[in-house]
């Protein structure tokens, strides 16, 4: 496969488990600083893509190249280390650990067992600690037990974690699932926010939220992409009200 | 100063602490106990280094190993290695087959020393080998469960069955190490016998100082990012994954540092009881570490010090008395533990000192006795 000017270049990638095909043949394609997400019924396979961009999957075949480098042959940590962040689906926090704390794990630096055990706390990572809180509405609860926020704040401080990376790519699986419409809305700014100066990728259920974020959107169906477009032309597809929207 | 006492004593509860420990261990404990109880209490903190050891394995980074007596017993058999070749000079072995090797080598029709008894000559060779041989196995052992992310309860059956194979080898292998008996009748060190009431005090001391060196240098693991790392992986190993970190490395370093932690203990063993035998290698011994650990507290280092000194007095008591119940006892205890106080005696304790400030209180008592007695000093002189 030639380089691309894409920040995020699929093609052709198939993953089968037991001869059934999870994603067949999919080629996408993700521009800098775009907002990317990607909708479509159950078992389509969207989770699964984000699976095989971030390394927790191995593909049967095909390319992933991020910045024109391809990610299927490196470990997990590689791949997080080259700039692609994955919030999951539940909220993955540490819950004995404070918001804070969670935060810190997140800093990127100190990532070698010796480099964390040499590591020291600047003034810099407290600043960005502090930063980030405040973007994702967690100020007053930096020093509270992770286990004792909302589900809605939890969401949040994984975006957070994420955030503290600074990764180029950000992949986010359903990031409003179990929010209230507050929450949902606020969320929808902060995606906003966070995706000028980077690429998101989102999976969504939520077609109220999808609109109020999307640049682009992708219809999964089956492992194949059924259509790809704006929110406006994805809605006046017949296939997609078809097999997804419903009529 | 501040950064010492933070990283390495854990603030001043944790100093506290610690000071109390070292107080028990250095003052009170030799001056009330005689020296054949003194010396029993030497065994049993040699127990502690593992206990410790699983702390940081085991409380904090969530891997259970049922088999640190592998690592126990190799420092153990490495100290025992050193002593027997000391103690097996031509003069006091001219009544064998072959003089000038270890009694069993030559009940057992073997005519000269083997290879890898050869680097045991030497005490700094010894010295060395003793936290290296435990700390390579556990890299072995470790890269192979690790890298693979075997992990949860394969990774404890297949530590379990590691203790297992390692102590029927020794069992098996009576020429070369001793086999069921281990290796007995150690005698001196460097000529200096380490069976005198005098060396007994000593190494009691060498052996609680050391204790307190481990500790610290388990303190500064633990306050690190390493620490927090360990905690985050045991609750969230995928997240701490896709944070960018190698989750294998850390766990197989933490591996390596229990292990090399409880070969010092195991070598402390030998020396204060005066040999070594298969019987601290094998399943049960690996699992009474685990209940030494659970008892005291799996996240308190120094709960799991007195964790150990406990269980073992209870069961020197109450096995004079009726050794039969004693393992019954010793299973319902750690279900007990497990079920009521999962953090241990360290988790009991933490609840009642912080809510009577108890760190502050023994800290100004500990102050006005040193300057009344810096007064009478001062006084006298």
């Amino acid at each position: 496969m030639s380089n691309t000017d894409y920040l995020l270049a699929i093609e052709d990638l198939t993953v089968s488990f037991d001869g059934f095909k999870a994603v067949d043949a999919l080629s996408m394609y993700i521009d800098n600083n775009e907002l990317r997400v990607v909708i479509g019924p159950n078992g389509a396979g969207k989770t699964t893509v984000l699976d095989l961009i971030c390394g927790k999957t191995k593909s049967t075949s095909g390319s992933i190249k991020f910045k024109n480098k391809e990610l299927t042959k490196l470990a997990e940590h590689e791949i997080v280390r080259a700039g692609v962040g994955r919030k999951f689906q539940t909220p993955s926090i540490y819950e004995n650990l404070s918001v804070y704390q969670n935060l810190e794990v997140s800093y990127p630096v100190g990532r070698s067992v010796w480099g964390s055990l040499t590591f020291k706390r600047t003034p810099e990572l407290a600043e960005r600690v502090n930063r980030i809180a405040a973007e994702v509405l967690l100020t007053d609860q930096l020093q509270m037990e992770a286990a004792l926020l909302s589900h809605g704040q939890k969401q949040w401080l994984e975006i957070g974690m994420l955030l503290m990376q600074d990764p180029e790519l950000l992949m986010l699986d359903e990031p409003v699932a179990g929010m209230s419409a507050k929450e949902r809305d606020q969320t929808a700014e902060l995606l906003n926010r966070i995706s000028q100066n980077r690429s998101v990728l989102v999976i969504e259920h939520d077609m109220e939220f999808v609109k109020k974020i999307a640049h682009k959107v992708t219809v999964l169906h089956q492992g194949k992409i059924l259509a790809e477009g704006s929110m406006d032309k994805i809605q006046l597809d017949e296939k997609v009200i078809e097999v997804y929207l419903g009529h | 100063m501040h950064v010492i006492s933070e990283k390495l004593l854990g603030g001043k509860q944790g100093a506290v602490n610690l000071l109390i420990l070292a107080l028990l261990l250095f003052v009170i404990f030799p001056l009330w106990l005689d020296l054949f109880r003194l010396n029993l209490l030497g065994k049993y903190v040699t127990y502690a280094y593992v206990a410790v050891g699983l702390v940081l394995l085991w409380g904090n980074g969530g891997i259970l190993s049922l088999g640190q007596g592998i690592f126990f017993g190799l420092g153990g058999y490495c100290m025992a290695m050193f002593l027997k070749l000391e103690a097996s000079d031509p003069v006091s072995t001219k009544i064998q087959t072959t003089p000038g090797i270890p009694d069993f080598m030559d009940w057992n029709q073997i005519t000269e020393i083997p290879f890898f008894w050869e680097p045991f000559k030497s005490l700094p060779l010894t010295l060395l080998l003793i936290l290296l041989v435990p700390t390579f196995l556990a890299l072995i052992i470790g890269f192979a469960m690790f890298k693979r992310r075997v992990g949860g309860v394969y990774f404890s059956i297949i530590t379990q069955a590691i203790a297992l194979i390692l102590s029927i080898l020794i069992v098996g292998q009576q020429g070369y190490t001793g086999g069921v008996n281990g290796i007995t009748d150690l005698r001196t060190l460097l000529g200096w016998d380490i069976r005198t009431d005098g060396a007994k005090y000593l190494l009691y001391y060498i052996n609680a100082g050391l204790l307190i060196l481990c500790i610290l240098l388990s303190r500064y693991i633990l306050t690190s990012k390493f620490g927090m790392l360990l905690l985050a992986m045991r609750d969230k190993e995928e997240r701490v994954r896709f944070s960018g970190y190698d989750v294998s490395n850390f766990k197989i370093f933490i591996f390596c540092i229990a292990a090399m932690i409880s070969a010092v203990g195991g070598a402390m063993f030998t020396l204060q009881v005066g040999f070594m035998s298969p019987s601290f290698v094998g399943i049960v011994p690996s699992i009474e570490m685990v209940i030494f650990a659970a008892v005291g507290g799996r996240m308190s280092l120094i709960g799991a010090v007195y964790g150990t000194l406990l269980v073992n007095f209870g069961k020197t008591m109450f096995s004079e008395t009726y050794p039969e119940l004693w393992l019954f006892l010793m299973g319902g205890l750690f279900i007990a533990v497990v079920m009521f106080f999962p953090d241990g005696l360290a988790g009991v304790y933490d609840k009642y000192a912080t809510r009577f400030n108890l760190a502050g209180r023994i800290a100004k008592v500990i102050q006005k006795i040193s300057k009344k007695a810096l007064k009478t000093v001062g006084e006298e002189a």
